[in-house]
């Protein structure tokens, strides 16, 4: 029945056997399975630099009782290598015992198709593609002096066997097309940088010349940025266009409501549940349930079926984010956040989709009602501290707003402000939500995953913006 | 166990000798075995242990001039046969690049192998957790820490062979043995975090863990009830664990590939004076015992001392084959980045530094990704100390600076204070006239 273990050493009895006598006197656990097969090729001044091709196959194993975790991991699939781990497991837990929690929500959930993405187009018509995109960016103007085009496909499958040898499985697919662009003029240099993506086929991103639409707006960012000036520097009224900027939503607020950083009472948000921490008007959810996107899951990497879990509600706080072992500990259910980066890595709660839902407001109105502002279109990364709750993001694409009106460029600055006081700072949400385009890996603890954002158009009251001009 | 280099170089000879069947005019290969022990500590009681058994092959094949790669770390011969077979396919239909070669034979590594890169020492989980909850016990001596985001240690020994088919075979062990302590402190409201981080190749040159402990809450108390300060043009000084990243950015910017390409503010700044007259950069791969040090790079090619920047003056950039060609360089060893890269100590002391002006913000934290390699723009968030008249006075947090890399580098003054306890380091640093962002 299982497909992974089927060319290995280990047959699935033998699996079953040692999962459940090792899992009998704990809490939780399980026997994570990945085979995960990824290529990359990259285009990079004007030649294809690199085509690799990756093909990892492992396990994790396991074991939880009470806040105790042990974890071992392996890429030798076999008896041997599965008992040491046992054993290892066995020695960390040796004092606790526990109660085997086997209870886990079935699901039929489909959300993407099984397929693989790297075999369904041919490394011909990859190559082709990059090369297309390096020429078409380059005949956009001659001030493109340097163009970097990437195609990244991967193909995830994972299996999940619980003690008593409840079997629990995912295929995933996922791929990105990255683009970025320099621009030098007038001894002047600036990159844009666009990327689109998801969980299905290249093609299905491809349609109607689309990689046409992903040259152009990199180029669009670079050229704009090469008019920038100087930012300013100090507090101001900020407006944050559509979709991709709810990076700051990542930041300011995501983090924060992980079950492990709010169990653990690091969080700055850790005792303001039923409490407000955004303006009245504030929706925010973290959905893993969205058909085909970077951040969505079929279930879980612990089996959980994932969901659209509503983190604040018209400015209350009504939700942290969990896996099975911050859930239990704070008596509640998990949310279907428990991910990791791969079988190399502990489950920690991890953001899926993070949403802000959109209102009423135009982004028109609030451009209008600043006088001396920010209106910031793009961002790079961004960063938070969990325990102070101070975040920032950088700006990749923004403007000056002067009297009620968006004025020039301005020059890549950093935007920082304060979690759990900055969303009390929304004067505005917009009518226009927006997901972004299906780029985005979070990072934490070392471990990066695929994640997606979205928001309307907002206007902040008040942020520290970090540029050079006073 | 990690494997031997017997094992890796039976690994190594499937895999070259069936890409040579298969056609390809050249090979290199990567084998690794890894074996990692991490044990988390919260609060003194054991949070949770990991051990991790990793083997990885990386394989390059070249047909002339066009070039393929593929990574695996399954080494069941029939897999490692599929995959080559793949990366045979796939290097054929890959368009040609002239610049794309294996490394001159004549730079590859030879000789002795004496720097002390391993230590077989093997703590087992319990010693482990002891170094921890002491450090733990000795960081919540001090009153106003109340909680830990975790602690831990870690043990890493590791074991290589890389081959190429122009007779290159060499691999070794390293050993890696890590500490850290993130501790949480409150007062009157005010809820901080902050570490201290202890990483080195040899158990007995880690910190010792009362010490491990002190520092990190002592960071963290020094962080709490921080004030927000208006925007305005100061000097800065950069505590070292913040200096050093000066020189990771500085050493992006002369790395052969961004020079060929030309995404670098420092692009055609050889011989020129790209720092003031008072700073030296180091880049050694020969100290022993030493994070950084190594024999050769990801290629084989045999490393050399680089006296990057001297006077302030540009010596060299980072060099690899591949890039090295395309700006007619040859290969100065550095495929895989810096060894240990350093600023040469200044002539003042630390304390003459932070007397130097009458007010000046010290640096102990930056966040975010603000450095742009490309046109040399720097703007992170960050949170440190005010000093007024020499003395630290209050924390301050929540503020941004910004500066452009070209003016930063030229104002720089160096105190005396350089230890090496990662593999890049730098004595606290301080920069003349920046922009701070805040109220």
């Amino acid at each position: 029945m299982t497909s992974l273990l089927k060319n290995s050493e280990l047959s699935i009895e033998k699996a079953d056997k040692i999962v459940s006598e090792t899992l009998n006197s704990c809490d939780d656990g399980e026997l994570y399975i990945e085979d995960t097969k990824s290529e990359t090729i990259v285009l990079d001044d004007n030649k294809i630099k690199s085509s690799n091709y990756t093909s990892d196959l492992g396990y994790g194993f396991r074991a939880v009782t009470g806040d105790t975790v042990a974890y071992s991991h392996s890429n030798e699939i076999s008896e041997k290598s599965l008992k040491n781990s046992s054993d290892n497991l066995k020695s960390t837990l040796k004092n606790n015992s526990g109660t085997y929690n086997s209870e886990i929500k079935k699901t039929n959930q489909k959300l993407y198709k099984d397929i693989d993405p790297i075999e369904s187009k041919s490394m011909k018509s990859k190559i082709e593609l990059l090369n297309n995109m390096n020429e078409y960016a380059r005949s956009k103007d001659s001030s493109v002096k340097q163009v970097t085009a990437s195609l990244l496909a991967e193909k995830k499958n994972i299996e999940i066997i619980r003690s008593g040898g409840e079997l629990l499985s995912d295929n995933r697919p996922l791929v990105r097309i990255n683009m970025s662009v320099m621009v030098e003029k007038n001894g002047r240099k600036e990159t844009g940088v666009y990327g689109i993506g998801g969980r299905q086929d290249y093609d299905e991103y491809l349609k109607n010349d689309n990689w046409k639409k992903v040259c152009d707006e990199a180029f669009r960012i670079a050229n704009t940025n090469i008019e920038s000036k100087p930012s300013p520097a100090g507090e101001m009224k900020v407006v944050l266009g559509p979709g991709w900027p709810a990076i700051l939503i990542h930041e300011a607020v995501g983090h924060g409501l992980e079950g492990d950083f709010n169990r653990k009472k690091t969080s700055a948000f850790h005792d303001l549940v039923g409490k407000k921490v955004a303006s009245k008007g504030v929706t925010i959810i973290d959905d893993g349930t969205i058909d085909n996107r970077r951040g969505s899951l079929n279930i879980d990497d612990e089996g959980t079926p994932t969901e659209r879990t509503v983190l604040i509600e018209d400015g209350i706080l009504k939700n942290f984010m969990q896996d099975r072992l911050n859930a239990r500990l704070m008596n509640t259910k998990s949310t279907g956040n428990g991910r990791r980066e791969s079988y190399k890595h502990v489950v920690m709660p991890r953001m899926r989709n993070t949403i802000m839902l959109g209102g009423t407001n135009t982004q028109e109105e609030m451009i209008k009602s600043v006088d001396k502002g920010i209106f910031a279109v793009s961002f790079g990364g961004g960063q938070v501290d969990i325990t102070s709750g101070k975040f920032v993001f950088n700006c990749t694409e923004a403007y000056e707003i002067i009297n009620g009106k968006v004025g020039a460029p301005i020059k890549g600055a950093t935007l920082i402000g304060d979690g759990p006081s900055s969303l009390k700072e929304i004067l505005m949400v917009g009518n226009d939500m927006m997901l972004d385009p299906g780029i985005g890996t979070c990072g934490k603890a070392g471990q990066g995953v695929p994640v997606g954002v979205g928001q309307p158009s907002l206007l902040i009251n008040n942020m520290t913006v970090g540029g050079t001009q006073l | 166990m990690i494997k031997d280099q017997d094992y890796l170089k039976k690994i190594a000879d499937i895999c070259l000798s069936k890409s040579k069947k298969l056609g390809s005019t050249d090979a290199s290969i990567l084998v690794q075995s890894s074996v990692s022990e991490n044990i988390n500590v919260r609060n003194k009681k054991l949070d949770g242990s990991e051990r991790s058994e990793n083997l990885g092959v990386v394989l390059t094949t070249y047909l002339g001039k066009k070039k393929s790669s593929i990574a695996s770390s399954n080494l069941k011969e029939s897999n490692l046969n599929e995959l080559v077979d793949r990366c045979i396919e796939t290097m054929k239909i890959t368009p040609e690049d002239e610049y794309n070669s294996l490394p001159d034979k004549d730079l590859h590594f030879s000789g002795l192998k004496d720097l002390d890169l391993y230590d077989g020492t093997h703590l087992s989980n319990e010693d482990k957790i002891n170094y921890i909850k002491e450090a733990e016990d000795e960081a919540f001596s001090n009153n106003k820490i109340v909680n830990t985001n975790g602690s831990g240690f870690g043990e890493n020994k590791s074991n290589f062979l890389l081959a190429n088919s122009n007779g290159f075979s060499d691999g070794y062990k390293t050993s890696q043995f890590t500490a850290y302590c993130e501790v949480v402190s409150k007062s009157n409201g005010s809820m901080e975090r902050d570490y201290e981080y202890t990483s080195k190749r040899f158990y007995n040159d880690i910190l010792k863990p009362k010490e491990l402990g002190s520092i990190a809450a002592d960071h963290a108390v020094k962080k709490l009830n921080p004030k927000k300060i208006k925007s305005e043009k100061i000097s800065l000084i950069f505590d070292k664990r913040i200096s050093k990243n000066f020189l990771s950015i500085f050493a992006s910017a002369i790395s052969s590939s961004a020079i060929a390409k030309g995404t670098t503010f420092l692009k055609d700044k050889l011989n020129q004076k790209v720092f003031n007259t008072e700073i030296n950069i180091n880049d050694r791969g020969d100290i022993k015992k030493a994070n950084g040090s190594r024999y050769f790079d990801s290629e084989g090619i045999g490393i050399i001392n680089l006296d990057l920047i001297k006077n302030g003056i540009l010596q060299d950039y980072l060099i690899d084959t591949y890039n090295g060609k395309k700006i007619n360089r040859k290969s100065n060893g550095r495929a895989s980045g810096t060894t240990n890269l350093y600023f040469e100590n200044g002539s003042k002391t630390f304390s003459e530094l932070i007397k130097s002006e009458k007010k000046l913000l010290y640096i102990k934290e930056t966040i975010g990704h603000g450095t742009n390699i490309i046109n040399g723009d720097y703007s992170v968030g960050a949170s440190g100390i005010m000093i007024e008249n020499g003395e630290f006075s209050y924390p301050v947090s929540e503020i941004t600076i910004a500066g452009n890399l070209n003016n930063i580098f030229q104002n720089i003054t160096l105190a005396d204070d350089l230890e090496f306890n990662y593999s890049t380091n730098s004595p606290t640093m301080h920069v003349e006239g920046m922009i701070v962002g805040g109220k």
